[in-house]
Order: C-alpha cells, then structure tokens, then sequence
C-alpha cells in the first residue's frame, strides 16, 4: 500500500491542517523518536509528546503500571524532563520530523500553565499546544482545574493568550456532566477539545491485600473504556461547535471511523502503541484504503455521521 | 538501534518441567541483531485480552536466524505461550535494551536463580567464543532439582563447571547462590553478571560490594510498551530518581541501583 495514500483524508483543527484525522496519544508515543523504527511518523496527522510541565518530574514510585481486563492502568505520575529541558534536547530533534508536532502541557496552578505556555511560544516546529487539565495522578491541581467549569475556563483563557498557536483542551471523563465543561472551555476560546483522558480506576491483588500499583488509584485505559469515550464524544460534538479529537481505546481503522461517526474530526491513538507501535500508520492505512474503496469524496463526509 | 517488529514462526517449543518451556522462533533481523542481556516483546495472544506484550530474555541465538525463550507458565500471556503450537507465528518486538558488557580481562562469573538464567545462557556462549583464555565461572539456583536441572545442561553442553543451589537442597549445595559465592575464590579482578529474583540479586549485589567485584544485573520489572514509552518499567537508582528498565536497561551497573533489604 507504498504509494496508496490518494484519499481525501485531510480535517482541520482551527489553523491547523492535518493530512489525515490519526493523531498519537500524549504518553503513549515518549517524545516520537521512541517510535522511528517501527513508524514512518511522516504519514500520521500529528503527534501529541509526552505532557510537559514547568519544572520537571520524577513521577510515581514504582510499580506504576498493572494490565486489567482489556486495559491497562497507569499511575505514572505525569514523568518529564521540563519544558527547559524540552525546548533544548527533544524539541531539536523533532525539527525535521515532517509531521505536525502538539505539546500536551500541564500545571499545578494557573500561573504554572501560562508560565510554559509563553516559554513554548514561538518555538520552531510546534504545531499546537494540547493543554491537560484531567490528569488524575497528580494529588493538587490537575483534577480540579478539569471538574471545574469555570477554572477549565481560566486555565485555557491563559494559555490561549500566550500561544500563537491553535490549542487543544484535553477533558476528564472523571466528572458528572463533561458537556458543562467542553462548553465553557470552548467559550473560553479552545480550538479544540480532546477527550476522553484516563477513567480513574484501581486494582487489588487479594492474596498479599494490596493496591496493584503503588499510587492505589490510577488511569483506566485502552479497548476497555472505549463505549464511554464513544459516548462522550458524542455528547460533547452534540453542544459544541469546535472540532472533538476522540480518545479512548482507538487501535484501529474501524475505531476511529466509529469515532468520527460519533462527532470527532480526528483521533488520538493511545494505548494500542504500546501493543503494536505500528498501530497508528496501520489506522491510515486502513482509512485511506476505506475511503477509496467506499468511493467517499472525503473523510470530512463521516464526521458526525451517526445514522439514528 | 536496530530494532523489529516481526511476525516470527514458532520453530520449536519444549517442555522442559511441568511448567517450564523453551521456545524456538525465527527470525533473521532479531536473531542476527540481538545481544547477550537484551529482551524481545511478544504478544502473547491476537485479541483484546491480554492486551499487553510480555517481555522475555533472550536465552540463546543460533544460526543466525533462530533465537530462544525461556519461561515459566505464571499467568494468562505465559499460559498461552505454553499453548502454542509448532507452525504458529507470533508477534515479537527486538531485540530491546542494552546488553550485558562482557569483559574480557577479568574473572567472569555469571549468577542466574530461576527464569534469570535465561539470558545468561546467551551470555555464557558468548564468553566461550570472545573470551578464550578464562572460561567463566557460573552459578545456578532454582526451587529444586527438577526446575535446575535442565537449565543446567545447556551450560554443561558449553563444557562449563556449574556450581549448582536449590532451596531444598535435591541439587548441589543446599541454600542459595550466595552460599555457592562464599566458597569460591576470587583472587583477581571479577566480574559478576546476574540475573534472577530481586532479593537473589539484592544478596548478590551486597556480596560484591564487601568483596570489591563488579557487578551487572538484568532488571526484570512490569512494563508495557518495552521501548522507552509507556515509562512504567522504572527501577530505583541510588542518587535518587529513577531509571527505565527497558531503555536504560535492563542490564545496570549494580552500584547505580539503589538496593532494599526486605
């Protein structure tokens, strides 16, 4: 399928272009690099690298990570080298990568957010900035600046007036209505919303009565939160009018074509890298071969296509 | 880095004890890449669960195209390894992390307790061809004569001596691999390669230490990805912070790691 990639797959995200909706999960794709043997990063839409906050971080002690049914749970505790450190080392070499590169950010207070938003401005390559406001690993501020409408509005307020490009806010599926808070972050200006981040969930070895990751609680990820990233894409596309990034147990074609049935301009690919690194180039593939084959003019036709 | 993500055939698999096997794949890009102490990723199964990869040692490569696994049926992934059948093709990342530093010069030990022996056995062949003049030393302990004793041939096929240990004492000296240390002498510069559970290697780690021996260890921790992603294979270093089992490792220095006596 070399020289195949004829389709109209193209979707938009503010003033950002992408040549296919397959975009990678921030956390699960390390700083892309990671992923060149096994991927030819040029034929993805994007790439989302590892969340980035001011100062960097150690992370969680270990152990950080238990497979569940379908799934996996992580606490790893949000692990970086800085956005200093960032900017120097892994953004240079990201510079000739060919491929739209988002930074995923995140803060433990609004001044921490702005801070590495206006520190990111106007450095070369980076295509857009994908704020997290859902980790739930992260004890103070994480959590709430993503439960509470009106700080998911501030925080992106904030990031928005110190970035020139396009942002994204990345949602908790860990609240009771995600509409509320898609509205207000669209209200304050987002460009974009990505959902779902982790659910939070917990696993317990009954025989030594102890929590399977040290953190006790962690993020449920993979096929198995799925039904409930599909739904709240569908709910968010519903009321807002800025283009959804669907999260949630993606791996293949047919998830993402679910996805965008649902309402999602384009997807992020999480989880899955870590079960077959290839998995995202296999999803374009696999939507170029769809689109040709169902004769459809674009991609853009199947956004929001549900049939009820 | 020279790494693949194949679809490899099952060539052999082999029941070693009732629930020991060794499996033969091939693969030309892993087999002629791999080196002494690096891992491969397989999927273990083709659906949603278990979802993840399962890491394994490299335990032996042979004409250039086949390499060899070693493992114990402990869950769902290895129990459905253990199912497979000759013929079969499985998906298998690698080869992965770094390897064992073999050097030349000094007194070679290798310590393997249990599913660790595995890469030693790679590492052990390796030896014998660079370093001709010193054969190296090895010491093997496992539960009972029924799980060591097949591990051990292997190495005996080498020509080499091995000091064996088992818990209950069917094989060799009774105890642990420590025990067998304590009787050897290391008059010259030694170094100890280990690879085995955390306390064997804890023990092993402090044995050198009064002893004034390098030593290497093959971190064996939970990951997910296997290559330098998911950052949750991380292992405590002893200046504090953490380092990557996967891409850092697995194979450390053991002064580097920070080591608890449990």
């Amino acid at each position: 399928m070399a020289n195949s990639l004829t389709a109209d797959l193209q979707v938009s995200i503010g003033s950002l272009k992408l040549k296919n909706p397959v975009m990678t999960a921030s956390g699960t794709f390390g700083y892309a690099r990671e992923f060149e043997p096994y991927v030819n990063l040029h034929r993805l839409g994007a790439v989302v690298v590892k969340g980035i906050s001011l100062q960097p971080r150690m992370g969680n002690p270990p152990p950080r990570i238990v497979e569940t049914s379908c799934g996996m749970l992580n606490a790893i505790g949000l692990e970086n080298v800085g956005v200093e450190r960032f900017i120097t080392e892994k953004m240079v070499s990201l510079q000739d990568i060919n491929v739209p590169v988002l930074v995923n950010i995140l803060g433990d207070s609004l001044g921490e957010y702005r801070e590495i938003a206006k520190r990111l401005n106007g450095v070369p390559g980076i295509a857009g900035i994908e704020v997290n406001i859902s980790c739930p690993n992260v004890k103070k501020g994480g959590v709430a600046f993503g439960t509470v409408p009106e700080m998911a509005a501030a925080v992106t307020g904030a990031v928005k007036e110190e970035s020139s490009v396009p942002v994204l806010v990345k949602l908790s599926p860990n609240v009771t209505d995600i509409t509320v808070i898609a509205k207000a972050v669209e209200e304050a200006g987002a460009d974009g919303i990505s959902l779902i981040n982790t659910l939070i969930g917990m696993a317990i070895d009954y025989k030594s009565r102890r929590p399977k990751i040290a953190n006790v609680i962690g993020g449920l990820s993979g096929p198995a939160i799925k039904p409930v990233a599909l739904r709240m894409v569908y709910q968010v596309s519903q009321v807002v009018s800025i283009p959804v990034i669907g999260i949630g147990g993606i791996e293949t074609y047919e998830d993402v074509l679910e996805f965008m049935l649902a309402g999602a301009t384009a997807v992020q690919i999480g989880t899955a890298n870590f079960v077959n690194p290839r998995a995202s180039e296999e999803a374009v593939e696999g939507l170029d071969h769809y689109v040709n084959e169902q004769k459809i003019s674009s991609i853009r036709d199947i956004i929001g296509g549900l049939v009820l | 880095m020279t790494q693949f993500q194949e679809k490899t055939a099952i060539t052999r698999i082999e029941r070693l004890t009732d629930d020991i096997f060794r499996m033969t794949l091939e693969s030309y890009e892993i087999a002629s890449a791999a080196k002494p102490g690096q891992f491969v990723m397989i999927r273990t199964g083709s659906g949603k669960d278990p979802l993840l990869r399962r890491p394994f040692s490299i335990s032996q490569v042979s004409n250039g195209k086949y390499f060899q696994i070693l493992f114990k049926v402990i869950g769902r992934g290895t129990s459905l390894l253990a199912h497979c059948r000759e013929g079969e093709s499985l998906s298998v990342i690698g080869p992965l992390g770094s390897g064992f530093h073999i050097k030349c010069g000094a007194t070679n030990c290798l310590v393997g307790g249990g599913m660790g022996i595995a890469p030693l056995l790679f590492l052990a062949k390796s030896m014998s061809r660079k370093c001709t003049v010193k054969p190296p030393l090895v010491v093997l302990g496992a539960r009972n004569k029924e799980e060591l004793a097949p591990l051990i041939k292997d190495f005996k096929e080498l020509g080499l001596h091995v000091h064996a240990a088992t818990d209950d004492g069917s094989l060799g000296t009774h105890g642990l691999v420590t025990d067998v240390l304590k009787d050897l002498d290391f008059d010259s510069p030694t170094e100890v390669s280990v690879c085995g559970p955390t306390p064997m290697m804890t023990a092993v780690h402090f044995f050198c230490k009064e002893k004034n021996l390098g030593c290497q260890v093959s971190m064996e921790t939970a990951m997910a990805c296997g290559i330098g992603a998911c950052l949750g294979c991380i292992v405590p270093l002893a200046e504090g912070g953490y380092a990557h089992a996967c891409s850092d490792g697995p194979v450390f220095d053991a002064k580097e790691l920070l080591w608890q006596i449990r």
